[in-house]
């Protein structure tokens, strides 16, 4: 305790110093710690990485925050597991001694640093954790969520389900939180949303062992009319392919989150399943200036097309900045306070972050898969204002307590 | 249920079946032979399906599409052979005198490198490959359609096992592989080859897992995470058949995938844990799997030329020394550094514990993350539901974990050898998922928050010392019954059952004792853990969580007492150093863990501690 308090002592005595020598410390960048399941998830992390060393490069460019300071991120591997994603996250507040930590990838890490974060009153902006609880029950004031979590996604395309009137659904979701999420916050919105509609069969394989032939057959065994799917990746490809081969998709209505994501779709090439209704990013046709111009930087720099995570990293990235523009310092309760509320623009229309859960109100797209060249793409799209689909406020005021 | 629908389903079922077996198989040969505990089968099976995605494009194009496809399986599989001859020669043959575990402990290493090298080669993203040509379609059974691929799958199991059974039986070679199964000594004094069977049996089973990989190829996009998806039901289905026995595991495969066709119309989550439910039950109804055979009794491995001794005037003062650094540590290290010694003091304990069954008791576990998880989440949960504070609920730490070591612990020590091993591998997935399912009372897999704990003991400093009093005192206890009548017992029952129990010692309840002894020095570590980091999740409960403890041991030496301690100190700094540096951290982490093997075959201790003893007898007259 004594120690921490000589340190603190000493660093506020430099402040102070650093504040009477003036312009000569007005160069000092702001540190920032991030950390992400780099080496477990690196088809997501590094389109991320990319997305935000973009925004931060662009916003240094421009002469940084905070009168000319350049933005300098302490970027770390989060070792895939919640104990190891607590020892990085205090290495980087107690050694790198960073103003504040954003990024994971998991929902059970970014809880793990969201309450560590509350422990060490630390300011943490969540990535790219889906997980209700992190703004609902388990939410704390230090954590901030950028991207819309399982409800608000679920509830875009329920909205579009509600419209086709389909009364038999069937729900295959991986069985772990985030599926377990998906799979529950659908059954609610269908029974606020589409009247007379009952959940028939519900298979929650293992997440990356699902058993696809006989997930297949035990869906199609049961004759839904609608199918809820919350798989992605080597399920969601295995799970399309016994569907398509056994027939399960033909004349079935399916909704699907984040199959839309190019991280998801563009693996599946030609076989993309056509008529899917899901959740995503067409970047290849948002056609508004901010956008363009993220998608030129993005390409020149690397030579590749954005992901969805991309587009996360970047507005992070641009975050960041609009909250220190709007806090003035890198004290932690004035930084709260502009995030509490903040407005800012991204590449894809206008942000909130709604301070009663700390949740943005950043949206998502969503459309029908169809394929074009040998690729899937969503096509009939529309921006889903995030807006319009969080959590009811006395639902969060219920969950959240009286915090 | 109609008909139609549960043929279907069996079809179905028999499709997994083959896919099972088929990454069984080349386990259970190269087990069978060489004993090695073979962790990089489900690498060699996720680089079968990368081979074969790359192959596949330009041979399809070059001879056309039938030929091109199976041609670059075939490929694809030859390839991964050769890949796993390159870590017989290179690797393994360097280490057959080491103890058997020190291959498992390299074939580790080789996991951890394979893992970042595919992402090195072939990049992050999934590649979905071809459907097989002429064989993309489905056809109509009893009016459902099936697809045609998974009906020429179903043959290839059986295929395979014709196969090898001729191999096995109709040629020389293959007859001198089933005499090295049942006796390597004898088939060594013969004057076989030893060197050269191993070779070839490397590449048969290296072969298979490729083979298998590329099978997958029209069902599944190759990806990075195809390894540690499936190594686990390999080594399951491997040892419900009998470990060594290829009919054995095609046996298991078929009941396994038909439980699972038709479980997850009863019980739709039922694919977590139905593969270790099984197991242990046919463990505890057929101790050596449906087909395999008792293995002999023996104590091979873990017993040295030199019975270990109590700490000698220049060890304590050795240990006296080390509690004065630790002691003395907050003055020169500062909050982060603390936070990496609680770590190290956990996990040393860890670790020492794991080897007061393992080195001492003779009791391989697979599974020693689930006494470790139920300290955590026994403390957790009475911080939860119980609203108690730090100072009780990490008295729940070795209660819960003794209670899980007295009831697995029972079964357990019914078991010998790899099967043991296994059996407790089974046990600690059980708990894993409990806890991974249990979402109203654990939280699920997003597991619990907010474990701190209380406010005089929440800065680093005191609580540093608060584990190293708990962590250390636990160490002593265990390190004093190792020196007991309790722990001499242990020995003389690892070193030779028979003869203790000759003497009239019931040495099953001393193994069950010990067993459970360890366990709730693990919770304890657990307890103090979980208070350390805040939270708790499944992860702790998990499979790698079991490997780490191994590898400390390992690393620092079985057949010492101070080497799991040192191992538990270097592997958690290890991490934290390595981490930081790049992306391909676990790749560098493999790459040490190699090097250490083929440096320190006895673990870092271990070969120390034999080179002061050959010094020592050298000056003696």
């Amino acid at each position: 305790m004594n120690r921490r308090n000589l340190i603190v002592g000493v660093a506020a005595t430099a402040i102070g110093l650093a504040g009477l020598t003036g312009t000569a410390k007005a160069a000092e960048p702001v540190k920032v710690g991030e950390l992400f399941s780099y080496a477990r998830i690196a088809a997501f992390a590094d389109p991320y990485r990319s997305g935000w060393q973009l925004a931060i490069e662009e916003i240094n460019d421009a002469g940084g925050v905070l009168n000319g300071r350049p933005i300098e991120v302490i970027s770390r591997d989060d070792g895939g597991t919640t104990a190891d994603a607590v020892r990085v996250a205090e290495e980087l507040v107690s050694r790198e001694d960073v103003a504040f930590l954003f990024g994971t990838f998991f929902s059970n890490i970014g809880l793990a640093v969201a309450d560590f974060a509350k422990q060490r009153e630390v300011l943490f902006i969540a990535a790219e954790p889906l997980s209700d609880a992190l703004t609902m029950a388990q939410g704390n004031a230090y954590t901030f969520r950028m991207r819309p979590n399982t409800y608000m996604q679920t509830g875009m395309l329920v909205d579009e389900a509600a419209k086709l009137g389909k009364t038999r659904w069937a729900i295959v979701a991986p069985n772990y939180e985030y599926g377990q999420a998906a799979a529950a916050n659908f059954k609610k919105l269908a029974e606020e949303k589409m009247p007379g509609a009952e959940i028939i069969i519900e298979q929650y394989p293992a997440l990356g062992k699902i058993d696809a032939g006989a997930t297949v057959q035990a869906i199609l065994q049961a004759n839904p009319d609608g199918i809820f799917n919350a798989l992605f990746a080597g399920d969601l490809a295995k799970f399309v392919r016994e569907g398509q081969t056994r027939g399960l998709f033909e004349d079935r209505t399916v909704l699907s989150l984040l199959t839309g994501e190019p991280e998801y779709l563009d693996p599946m090439k030609d076989e993309a399943p056509e008529g899917w209704i899901v959740t995503g990013y067409p970047w290849y046709d948002i056609d508004n200036p901010i956008h363009d111009r993220f998608v030129a930087a993005y390409q020149e720099k690397y030579g590749d097309s954005p992901r969805l995570a991309s587009l996360l990293g970047y507005t992070i990235g641009y975050a960041i900045k609009a909250m220190l523009d709007k806090a003035g310092s890198t004290d932690t309760d004035q930084m709260i306070a502009a995030l509490e509320g903040l407005n800012m623009s991204t590449p894809i229309g206008p942000m909130t972050m709604r301070a009663i859960d700390n949740q943005s109100s950043l949206g998502a797209f969503v459309g029908t898969i169809a394929v074009k060249d040998g690729k899937g793409v969503m096509v009939d799209w529309r921006y889903a204002d995030g807006a319009d689909y969080m959590h009811p406020e006395a639902e969060v005021k219920a969950a959240r307590g009286d915090q | 249920m109609d008909l139609s629908f549960v043929v279907v389903q069996f079809l179905t079922g028999l499709a997994s079946a083959s896919n099972l077996f088929l990454i069984a198989c080349g386990l259970t040969i190269i087990f069978g032979v060489t004993r090695i505990v073979n962790f990089a089968h489900g690498s060699f099976y996720m680089l079968g399906a990368y081979m074969a995605y790359t192959l596949v494009g330009p041979l399809m194009s070059a001879l056309g599409g039938v030929v091109g496809f199976w041609g670059a399986v075939l490929l694809a599989a030859c390839a991964v052979g050769l890949v796993g001859v390159a870590m017989e020669v290179l690797l393994l043959r360097r280490i057959y005198r080491a103890h058997e575990l020190f291959q498992l402990l390299a074939t580790f290493g080789v996991v951890l490198v394979m893992q970042d090298l595919v992402v090195v080669i072939w990049g992050p993203e999934e590649l979905l490959g071809p459907r097989a040509p002429g064989i993309s379609g489905s056809i109509e059974i009893m009016g459902q359609r099936f697809p045609e691929y998974e009906a020429v799958m179903i043959l290839a199991g059986p295929a395979v096992l014709g196969l090898l059974w001729l191999l096995f039986h109709r040629t020389r070679w293959g007859t001198l592989v089933r005499a090295a199964t049942q006796d390597r000594e004898m088939v060594g004094a013969l004057g076989v080859n030893q060197g050269l069977l191993f070779t070839g049996v490397l590449f048969l089973g290296a072969f298979l897992a490729g083979l298998a990989g590329a099978l997958q190829l029209p069902r599944e996009p190759a990806n990075p995470f195809m390894d540690f998806n499936i190594i686990a039901e390999a080594f399951v289905v491997t040892v419900i058949g009998g470990m060594g026995n290829v009919l054995g595991a095609f046996l298991a495969a078929f009941i396994i995938a038909e439980l699972q066709a038709f479980g997850i119309l009863i019980f739709p989550k039922i694919t977590l844990v139905l593969i270790f439910l099984v197991m242990a039950v046919v463990l505890v109804i057929r101790p050596w799997g449906l087909l395999g055979k008792p293995e002999a009794p023996s104590g091979h491995g873990f017993a040295t030329d030199r019975p270990l001794r109590p700490l000698s005037g220049k060890g304590q003062l050795a240990i006296a020394l080390l509690l004065a650094g630790l002691l003395a540590l907050p003055l020169v290290v500062d909050d982060y550094g603390l936070n990496l010694a609680i770590e190290v003091l956990v996990f040393a304990l860890f670790a020492f514990s794991l080897n007061f069954i393992m080195g001492n008791g003779g009791m391989v576990s697979f599974g020693h993350a689930a006494y470790f998880g139920l300290g955590a989440y026994g403390a957790a949960l009475t911080v939860k539901h119980l609203g108690a504070p730090m100072e009780l609920a990490i008295l729940a730490a070795p209660v819960a974990a003794a209670a899980g070591g007295l009831l697995f612990g029972w079964f357990v020590v019914r078991l010998s050898g790899v099967y043991l091993a296994m059996l407790t591998l089974a046990f600690a997935q059980i708990v894993w998922s409990i806890a991974f399912q249990w979402w109203e009372v654990t939280g699920g897999d997003n597991g619990l928050i907010g474990i701190w704990p209380s406010s005089w003991a929440s800065g680093r400093l005191v609580y540093y010392y608060l584990t190293l009093i708990i962590c250390g005192a636990a160490i002593a206890v265990l390190w004093r019954a190792v020196f007991a009548p309790f722990g001499y017992t242990l020995r003389a029952g690892r070193d030779s059952p028979l003869r203790t129990d000759a003497i009239g010692i019931d040495l099953r309840r001393h193994q069950w004792l010990g067993f459970a002894f360890a366990g709730t020095a693990a919770g304890i570590a657990g307890g103090v853990f979980v208070f350390s980091k805040g939270n708790v999740d499944p992860g702790v409960l998990s499979i790698p969580t079991s490997v780490d403890g191994l590898v400390m041991v390992l690393l620092g030496g079985i057949q010492t007492l101070t080497g799991p301690l040192l191992g538990g100190a270097v592997f958690p700094l290890l991490e934290a150093y390595v981490m930081p540096l790049t992306d391909y951290w676990r790749a560098i982490l493999g790459g040490v863990i190699i090097a250490l093997v083929l440096a320190f075959p006895t673990g870092i201790v271990g070969f120390f501690d034999n080179r002061a003893h050959v010094a020592s007898e050298a000056r003696e007259p």
